[in-house]
């Protein structure tokens, strides 16, 4: 086995014995990097050098006998996570060009566990999209099938996770971002309660929704990475002062007793047919393990993707005033007045999707609308939010597919951007609501043809990853990780490798 | 729930983002559908129904009153991100009319 296909944990268990070295681990991810990010196009800034320095340090720390799970393992962040000294754009052109100038606190706690830090991965422009389609730099490509999208927003760190360029990456999720490209790249994807793990040095996009969490290959790496950036921080006054749990106590343990929901919004129309069969099929897999599975209602979860987009739209359009090519990032020179350097630096330097949400944020809470559609929006938020704590109530977790369709073909969704809005359709109720909320992987659908083209499928004979959702109480991860790993052991479908 | 274009416009100045003529177009177009979407809120009943602004019931999480210097590495670095600087202050066009 190479290198750079190793999980987090057979890793650490190599390092910790002396048969392999961080530099070594960290050389097998880059030059897999070079050698298929050509085609996939994952990363945005390789940080050769820098890595392998990192590498060479944590060896160092390792002969003077520290340890922990992390220490020397390479990992690969998204580009709207400040690295200090590297090239950070969101996938935008109005940051083309600017260099971080401090590290994210989850950083920071990466670099004191001694991690890593390889590339910065392609995501959607400033994280608004569900497929990675609307980096100002290009598309990342699934790695299961080079002409589909890898989902988003936060594309580029699930293709390099399922493409083993690295042993884990760094998402994070507003509504699906992480949990939406791990589905369709078929690898771990978790959205961490609100405030389990710092926002501070996060380009913030929904900031009342927004979470950084691990994408990795096992349930077990994300239990690891999660128990890293975790925890309180000072500089974001939404993390708690609580502890954080020791997952991995969780891990291994049967599902028997264990009661999970499933809303009878799960095979709804507009799932794909291969979706809901292998959903079916896991949750039927879930009951063979013990757990009991009850159904439930959600009536209000449907209007979970209208709040979305006007509360999302309304806090972009507020975080997004700070870019106005005067401190950093592109500064239009044709300009005569102090508003031109405004309206044509962000003008240009925004892409198309961010500027409508931008838009329509502006409009939503613009005086004479603010009532009308932001405040109620919050209205609706708090009815789903408390639909979902009423039924977790007297449940431990909620059971749902992830999207509902497999990974669609680049260009396919990207003319009208209502339709892509409508595939947050299950993942929109755990950001509302601030829950915990993990995507497992779950087999595979033959793609489906999309009606009005002939389909030259020619791809994968495997067809294309499915992704189970489980949504969990607030702080309660260690359930997620119970559950899932319980399956993954029972199931397998994490050693499926992409042929690429 | 359709925009005029004279309302887009106002929109993008509120937002200031210059739109080419295209864009005002496409955009104005893709945000009424947008809009007509989003109008099924209505049917929501709220009466007496708080709005949720943040989910973590955290209040007032606060810190003591005092000066922490920023490293002053990052500082520098933060300064050479600005389009143009002039004795260490960043420089902007005229803020203020000469009318």
């Amino acid at each position: 086995m190479k290198l750079n296909e190793l999980t987090i944990k057979q890793a650490s268990q190599k390092l910790a014995k002396g048969e392999i070295t961080s530099v070594e681990l960290a050389k097998a991810c880059l030059a897999r990097i070079k050698e298929a990010d050509k085609k996939i196009k994952a990363c945005l800034t390789v940080c050769e050098k820098e890595a392998l320095v990192e590498a060479g340090e944590a060896d160092k720390r390792r002969a003077k006998g520290e340890g922990g799970n992390l220490l020397g393992v390479p990992y690969i962040a998204k580009d709207n996570i400040l690295t200090r000294g590297v090239r950070t754009t969101a996938a935008s052109k109005i940051l083309e060009n600017y260099i971080a100038p401090f590290d994210a606190t989850i950083i920071k706690k990466l670099k004191e566990a001694g991690a890593v830090l390889l590339a910065k991965s392609n995501l959607d422009e400033f994280a608004h999209g569900a497929s990675t389609e609307n980096s100002a730099f290009g598309p990342t490509h699934n790695p299961w099938d080079l002409t589909r999208v890898p989902g988003g927003s936060s594309g580029g760190s699930a293709a390099a996770v399922a493409a083993d360029m690295c042993l884990f990456a760094l998402g994070t999720d507003t509504g699906g971002s992480i949990r939406c490209p791990a589905s369709f790249c078929g690898v771990v994807g978790l959205k961490p309660t609100y405030g389990r793990s710092s926002r501070f040095g996060l380009m913030a996009m929904t900031s009342s929704t927004d979470v950084p969490g691990p994408i990795t290959k096992t349930i077990e790496d994300a239990a690891m990475v999660l128990a890293t950036i975790a925890g309180h921080d000072k500089n974001d006054a939404t993390t708690p002062d609580i502890g954080v749990p020791v997952y991995e106590k969780h891990l291994g343990k049967n599902l028997k007793g264990l009661k999970i929901g499933q809303p009878e919004e799960n095979f709804g129309q507009g799932v794909e047919k291969g979706v809901k069969e292998a959903i079916k099929k896991a949750i039927a897999k879930l009951e063979e393990l013990g757990a009991e599975i009850i159904p439930i209602r959600l009536p209000h979860a449907k209007y979970g993707i209208p709040v979305y987009y006007i509360i999302t739209p309304s806090e972009i359009s507020s975080n997004l005033a700070r870019f106005d090519g005067i401190r950093y990032g592109f500064s239009s020179e044709q300009v005569k007045d102090l508003k031109e350097v405004y309206t044509k630096s962000r003008g240009k330097g925004f892409g198309p999707e961010t500027k409508r949400r931008i838009m329509l944020g502006t409009y939503a809470l613009s005086a004479g609308y603010y009532d009308a559609y932001y405040l109620q929006a919050q209205k609706v938020r708090t009815k789903i939010k408390e639909e979902l704590d009423f039924e977790l109530e007297k449940l431990d977790a909620i059971v749902t597919p992830v999207q509902p369709t497999t990974a669609f073909k680049i260009g396919e969704q990207s003319d009208d951007p209502l339709k892509m809005y409508l595939e947050d359709i299950f993942v929109t109720g755990a950001s509302l609501a601030g829950l915990p909320a993990i995507s497992i992987p779950c087999g595979f659908a033959p793609p489906q043809s999309p009606p009005l083209r002939s389909s030259r499928e020619g791809g994968n004979k495997t067809g294309l990853p499915v992704g189970l959702q489980l949504i969990g109480k607030r702080f309660n991860e260690e359930m997620l990780f119970r559950i899932g790993s319980a399956y993954e052991k029972e199931t397998e479908w994490h050693f499926q490798k992409c042929k690429i | 729930m359709k925009l005029t274009k004279g309302e887009i416009k106002h929109i993008a100045d509120l937002a200031r983002l210059e739109l080419t003529e295209a864009e005002l177009k496409k955009y104005g177009s893709q945000l009424s559908d947008i809009l007509s979407y989003i109008d099924q809120l209505k049917e929501v009943d709220t009466t007496d129904i708080e709005p949720t602004a943040q989910i973590t019931g955290l209040e007032n999480a606060l810190r003591e009153d005092e000066k922490e210097d920023w490293d002053k590495k990052e500082i520098e670095e933060a300064f050479r991100q600005a389009p143009e600087l002039k004795n260490r202050q960043i420089k902007v066009k005229r803020v203020l009319d000469n009318n």
